[in-house]
């Protein structure tokens, strides 16, 4: 571990950066040093993002940076078994789980069940440099383009993360559970860098569950890139209850080819400042893809969803469905665009965001951006931002359901119109319990819920 | 059983009801009629207890309790149903899943436990029979995508099953077809005991020929301004409401 001093601004990650150039490089094969260099300096040239950059017009990144916190370009052995004092929420899944912490691979994951033969499912840094041939084709391939700043610095700066791959024509029927871990005696920025490639006719599902198990100050940039070759059924959940005072900036790239299925859904529970990019580009016909997300927000938290779904070729479909219960003094962006590009015919882009508020002091943001270069298309979108309806309070309490009930059975309805999207019925029933133990303030960030699990 | 004493109701500083009295004792079923506009469903909402009514002047007691000090719900467990004019659709609520609460908060209320699925089931075949409710309707969400009549049906079947002291339907015929008609009226009867009591509000003399009232009362301009027997009934379909609204102007 190095000292980082009190690093703050955009400008003094650059410069760790290169007064530690051989440390960040270390380890990791040169494609992936190569992309650092063209990154950085985008980054270099954006900084961290503020107000005027369009695309965080909401979200105000510089305060959040501003903070002292330590970057660790090194896996760091923990000393003690992450697996006993880290219990998650989301369990019962039946599925392989694997630990993250603070942006690196756990070298004490456990085997949790065997996958099928060819699957990798293991360090990014390792298949880096063990399957160059897998790895290589498909990194930063799908982020590269982007403008985003933090896109950019997760490129430059991230070393590891999550590698999973998926052969031709397996299909793995549990969910993957990723556990990502935020654990440190020091304030961290951690960044992680996830791929995923599925090969053809090929299905599996992966759960991000983002945890923060102590208070210390957490930003964590965690990138994951995504190919879904055709005929492949690839379904990408994330699942976030970090504490207020931590960041979770996550982007999430799909490029979804010929006859293939991308099913999405964020489901953010707390959290201080909450970041989602999510880039979808669908290039092959008849690509279909389900962008959700589901926001429950309070106290002074803020959640910013920013979809971008590509219609890059005919006959493709996508969805997205994004909404927020927000109370107190919270906020809530949603920004949802929809790409159809010239003679992309016969796409079908649908867009819906609705927000409840339930007080006077949290706020929502709504902005749907529609780019259409085609003209045999059907899109619509669609965003409301409203409170409890009390007409339906009423006629609950009229059947003698208390009040508090009767809200809470009227925002669950609302939010699990989000869940019931969820194909995976496992998974859907634990993020129905978990969404209902939030409305019901029963469910905090895990420091407080799971960390008592300790033997 | 229910006595209102000079009821004013007012909503955004206008005043609705002007002074109502009723009295209504167990067993009996009064028929309140008049025309659009009068008051009648304001009634029936701020016995409900719907906030959005402000009780200005006046009393209302049921079973020797002050009604007017009670939330919506501890009235709904105390005994009062309303079968809304205007059914509400909430989506994404289950009817099962709302009935299921209603019920076990009713019980718990009355000290008991609360109901098993598997006896919560038989209960919703069983009452489901009294109005002759599909279960292709009682499986979806609460009058999401229900016909008029449906939400209607829907109603009396929430009546049934919450088994009322005090029944208040308002305007429980209007939308339904004759068969439907007849059914529903005798839901209503089929749940009649000589313990509860039964205010049917309605436009029509043809309900009450199936659900016949003790007293027939005229609600107009925020006033009952005339109560009788049932035969008031038959008069005012013959006749219209000119001539009360004549009488009430003198
Ligand atoms: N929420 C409200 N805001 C303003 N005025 C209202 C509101 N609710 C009712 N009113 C007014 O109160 C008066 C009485 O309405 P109410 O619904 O009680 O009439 P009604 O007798 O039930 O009529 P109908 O036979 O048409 O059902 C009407 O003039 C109506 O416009
Ligand atoms: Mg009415």
């Amino acid at each position: 571990m190095i000292e980082t001093k009190q690093y703050t601004a955009g400008e003094e990650l650059v410069n760790l950066f290169t007064a530690n150039r051989e440390m960040y490089n270390e380890g990791c094969p040169v494609f992936m040093n190569g992309a650092r260099e063209a990154a950085l300096e985008k980054f270099y040239k954006a900084g961290i993002p503020s107000k005027s950059n369009e695309d965080y017009k909401y979200t105000d990144l510089r305060p959040v940076f501003q903070n002292d916190f330590e970057v660790v370009p090194r896996y760091v052995e923990q000393s003690v078994d992450l697996h006993e004092i880290f219990k998650c929420d989301v369990p019962q899944l039946n599925s392989h789980i694997i630990l993250l912490i603070n942006g690196w691979y756990y070298g004490r994951n456990r085997r949790v069940g065997e996958f099928p033969e060819g699957v990798i499912c293991s360090s990014l840094q390792h298949a880096a440099n063990e399957h160059p041939e897998i790895v290589e084709k498909h990194y930063n391939k799908y982020a590269a383009a982007s403008a985003d700043p933090m896109v950019n610095l997760n490129t430059a700066m991230a070393k590891d993360g999550l590698f999973f791959y998926v052969p031709d024509n397996v299909t793995i029927e549990a969910p993957v559970q990723v556990i990502n871990i935020m654990y440190s005696k020091e304030n961290t920025l951690a960044l992680q860098r996830n791929l995923f490639v599925l090969g053809k006719n090929s299905e599996a599902r992966i759960v991000f569950c983002d945890h923060t198990l102590n208070e210390n100050y957490y930003i964590l940039n965690n990138l994951s890139e995504c190919h879904i070759e055709p005929d492949s059924r690839f379904g990408f959940f994330s699942v976030q209850n970090q504490h207020n005072g931590a960041v979770n900036i996550t982007s999430f790239f799909a490029n979804v080819e010929k006859n293939a299925l991308l099913d999405t859904n964020t489901v953010t529970l707390n959290g201080g400042v909450v970041r989602n990019n999510i880039k979808v580009q669908l290039v092959g016909e008849h690509a279909h893809a389900n962008v959700n997300g589901l926001t429950l927000a309070d106290e002074k938290q803020h959640v910013d969803n920013f979809i971008s779904i590509d219609h890059a070729v005919p006959n493709c479909t996508s969805s997205q469905l994004f909404k927020n219960i927000l109370d107190d003094h919270s906020k809530g962006v949603f920004s949802g665009q929809i790409h159809v590009f010239r003679d992309a015919q016969k796409t079908e882009a649908f867009q819906q965001n609705n927000n409840v508020l339930l007080s006077e002091t949290a706020e929502m943001f709504t902005k749907p951006r529609l780019i259409i270069d085609a003209d045999d298309v059907r899109c619509s979108h669609g965003a409301t931002v409203g409170r409890i309806d009390e007409d339906a309070l009423f006629y609950l309490r009229a059947r003698g359901i208390g009040e508090k009930e009767a809200r809470l059975m009227i925002m669950f309805a609302f939010a699990d119109q989000v869940l019931s999207q969820i194909a995976v019925p496992v998974l859907r029933e634990r993020l129905e319990d978990l969404v209902e133990r939030r409305l019901r303030g029963e469910l905090g960030p895990c420091q407080h819920c799971t960390l008592n699990n300790k033997k | 059983m229910l006595t209102i004493k000079n009821l004013h109701a007012t909503i955004d500083g206008k005043e609705i009801l002007k002074g109502i009295n009723l009295e209504v004792k167990p067993g009996e079923i009064h028929a309140i009629m008049g025309p659009n506009g009068s008051g009648k469903s304001t009634l029936a909402n701020v016995l409900a207890g719907h906030e959005s009514f402000e009780v200005s002047e006046g009393e209302v007691t049921f079973l020797g309790e002050n009604l007017l000090e009670q939330a919506a719900e501890d009235r709904a467990r105390n005994g009062i149903f309303l079968s809304f004019q205007y059914p509400i659709e909430i989506p994404g609520v289950s009817m099962v899943n709302f009935m299921k609460t209603a019920v076990n908060e009713h019980r718990k209320h009355n000290g008991l436990e609360p109901l098993k699925a598997s006896q919560f089931l038989r209960l919703m075949e069983e009452k489901k029979k009294i109005v002759e409710i599909s279960s292709q309707l009682t499986n979806r969400s609460v009058n999401e995508g229900f016909s008029g009549g449906e939400k209607k049906r829907n109603e009396i079947f929430q009546m049934a099953m919450l088994e009322p002291k005090l029944a208040i339907l308002d305007e429980t015929d209007s939308g339904l077809d004759i068969d439907a008609l007849r059914i529903v009226a005798n839901g209503v009867n089929t749940l009649k005991t000589p313990e509860n009591a039964t205010i049917v509000v309605t436009h029509y003399q043809r309900l009450l020929e199936y659900i016949v009232p003790d007293y027939v009362h005229v609600l107009y301009n925020g006033r009952i301004v005339k109560s009788a027997g049932k035969e008031l009934a038959y008069e005012l379909e013959a006749k219209g409401y000119d001539w009360i609204k004549e009488e009430a102007a003198e």
